[in-house]
């Protein structure tokens, strides 16, 4: 194989790897593709840049996600991160799912996520692709933005973004205002 | 390949030499540049005019009584009437340089709507204008209480003349629309516009971004009142824009912003400000841009551009053609009168997927909303995929946008 076919398959790889069958299939079939009944809290995640929208609604029960689900348009990579965020998240505790925002976004930008949140990763992991794909990191990031401000933001229908509280590890986020 | 009816009048490899960055490969694969509504490409002569000023000829203008001073500001005025020339305007005064066609909008939005426009008054926009031709007039609105009103297009993304003719009235100060819009590549009817606009007292605006781009245009046969347009999209650098007005606006409408070289005489009692175009280039202006822009200018008027149009045209037929054969691919925008603008949607892909595997076959398209979020909401779209064409492309560019395309499917569907 010379240097440039060798290249080419490089390139066909980098592709597969973003668009894994796992990133497909959630892309098509979002699971939890719904508004929460009676939900606790709700976020909306909005990319200026392209337009993708998630709305995450979910009903936090003493401490713990007992239900949570997304509705919004956007990229197969957007979709499916929400989509696996809210089946890896049902059921987990809310000092989790931060933990596990955090780990994503480590996946995505080509750290390792620390060894304690491996378990809670699981499909998740297949979001490591768009680190060859710099310009679509936010696309992966998006849902779990809006989680942020959903778990963040005041109990009612608040919908805003709110910087999380002091001593979490999470950055205030950046590509998600909303007018 | 299927290198259909190649026009014989236009020389497609002639001019691509004279583009640099043609040459050159991305992800191992020659580029194929396919976003030039975003923002053109640049030729040598533009290049080499950006490097030239800056290494032999440049200073300050409108300053320093030496030399190199004299020579850049003839250099910079020079450029001006370039612009003129270019448009059909009648005198250089009327040209005035901004840094972009957004700032031109801004420009005229900030002083002739802050100076004309009164609470009640009407502006009307259309359906397919881009962001910068609609919030500087939604903060006008903010600041004046006046109303904005949108003119509706067809399906086929067609200028309504009708629809646009029942909505004006009286009370309509000023109509503001794009001379061709930058999604769907529809060339509305500008001199009609106008000619209602203007029958009801009504100025005219138009954003000529890209219509420029692909027709000769005479500034006083469309019968505007305002042209604006972006040097980077004609072939020129970032950071310089036209306004043209007529003279008499421009003389009647207050500075736009203060500073040095708009003023005639400054006292802290009072200030009285130079004639147009100096009273709307506040401080140092994008000296090395106009002159970038007039070397476009140069380098456009060397070529037959008549058959570089035409060249543009054919492109945008046989792009539509191959397009809409691809299963699943829809087309957005296919109005009679339309320039080499293309946008789509594949059933399946997003278009923020499909540009990422396009890209990696070295094809490169516009996705997303277009900065045109209202066209996107009527469309019922939240984005669409892109392609503009330039003169410098080619059919077999379109080929491989096409095979591309039948790529992306086998790795998103």
């Amino acid at each position: 194989m010379n240097a440039e076919s060798q290249r080419a398959q490089g390139l066909r790889d980098d592709l597969r790897t973003l668009y894994q069958e796992i990133i497909l299939d959630h892309g098509k079939h979002p699971r939890n593709f719904r508004v929460v009944e009676h939900h606790t809290c709700k976020a909306q995640g909005n990319n200026p840049m392209c337009g993708d929208r998630v709305t995450v609604t979910a009903k936090v029960d003493r401490g713990t996600i007992a239900d949570i689900a997304f509705e919004g348009k956007g990229c197969a990579i957007s979709i499916a991160s929400a989509s696996m965020m809210t089946d890896a998240l049902k059921g987990q505790s809310l000092d989790t799912a931060r933990k596990l925002a955090d780990a994503v976004r480590d996946v995505c930008t080509g750290k390792d996520a620390p060894a304690e949140m491996e378990p809670y990763l699981g499909k998740l992991a297949a979001l490591s692709g768009v680190r060859q794909f710099p310009v679509r990191v936010k696309c992966a990031t998006l849902p779990w933005h809006a989680l942020l401000s959903c778990l963040d933001g005041p109990p009612a229908e608040g919908g805003q973004i709110k910087t999380p509280a002091e001593g979490g590890q999470i950055k205030k986020p950046e590509a998600t205002t909303e007018k | 390949m299927t290198a259909q009816t190649q026009p014989k009048i236009f020389d497609v490899n002639k001019v691509r030499a004279d583009f640099p960055i043609l040459a050159r490969r991305v992800h191992g694969k020659p580029l194929v540049y396919l976003d030039s509504a975003a923002s053109a490409q640049k030729p040598q002569a533009v290049i080499d005019a950006i490097s030239g000023t800056y290494g032999t000829e440049y200073a300050n203008v409108h300053r320093g009584a030496y030399y190199l001073s004299e020579m850049a500001t003839r250099a910079y005025e020079d450029a001006r009437e370039k612009v003129r020339r270019f448009i059909n305007a009648a005198s250089p005064s009327e040209v005035v340089f901004t840094k972009g066609a957004t700032e031109a909008i801004n420009l005229v939005a900030h002083s002739f709507g802050r100076a004309f426009i009164k609470a009640g008054d009407e502006i009307v926009l259309s359906a397919v204008e881009h962001h910068s031709n609609i919030v500087p007039w939604q903060l006008l609105r903010d600041a004046t209480g006046c109303v904005l009103k949108v003119a509706p297009m067809e399906a086929d993304g067609s200028f309504n003349l009708g629809a646009f003719a029942a909505i004006i009235g009286p009370r309509t100060k000023l109509v503001a629309v794009a001379h061709v819009s930058n999604v769907l590549g529809t060339i509305l009817p500008v001199r009609e516009i106008a000619g209602l606009a203007h029958a009801v007292g009504a100025r005219v605006l138009l954003d000529g971004c890209q219509g420029i781009v692909h027709q000769p245009v005479d500034v006083r046969d469309l019968g505007c009142d305002f042209y604006v347009f972006s040097g980077h999209k004609l072939y020129g650098p970032t950071g310089i824009g036209i306004l043209w007005a007529k003279p008499e606006l421009l003389d009647a409408m207050p500075p736009y912003q203060g500073g040095g070289d708009m003023i005639e005489s400054v006292s802290f009692a009072k200030t009285t400000w130079a004639p147009a175009p100096a009273k709307f280039e506040a401080g140092t202006p994008p000296i090395v841009g106009a002159i970038g822009l007039g070397a476009a200018i140069d380098y456009l008027n060397s070529i037959d551009r008549a058959a570089a149009n035409a060249h543009e045209e054919e492109l945008l037929r046989y792009a539509m053609t191959a397009l809409a054969q691809v299963p699943g691919i829809k087309l957005i925008g296919t109005a009679r009168h339309k320039a080499a603008v293309q946008s789509f949607v594949m059933e399946g892909a997003h278009p923020h997927d499909l540009a990422t595997v396009l890209d990696r076959s070295g094809v490169c398209v516009r996705a997303g909303h277009h900065c045109a979020q209202p066209l996107m909401e009527l469309l019922g779209v939240s984005a669409t995929t892109r392609a503009s064409f330039a003169f410098y492309n080619t059919h077999a560019e379109v080929d491989a946008l096409v095979a591309a395309l039948r790529r992306a499917q086998e790795v998103l569907l």
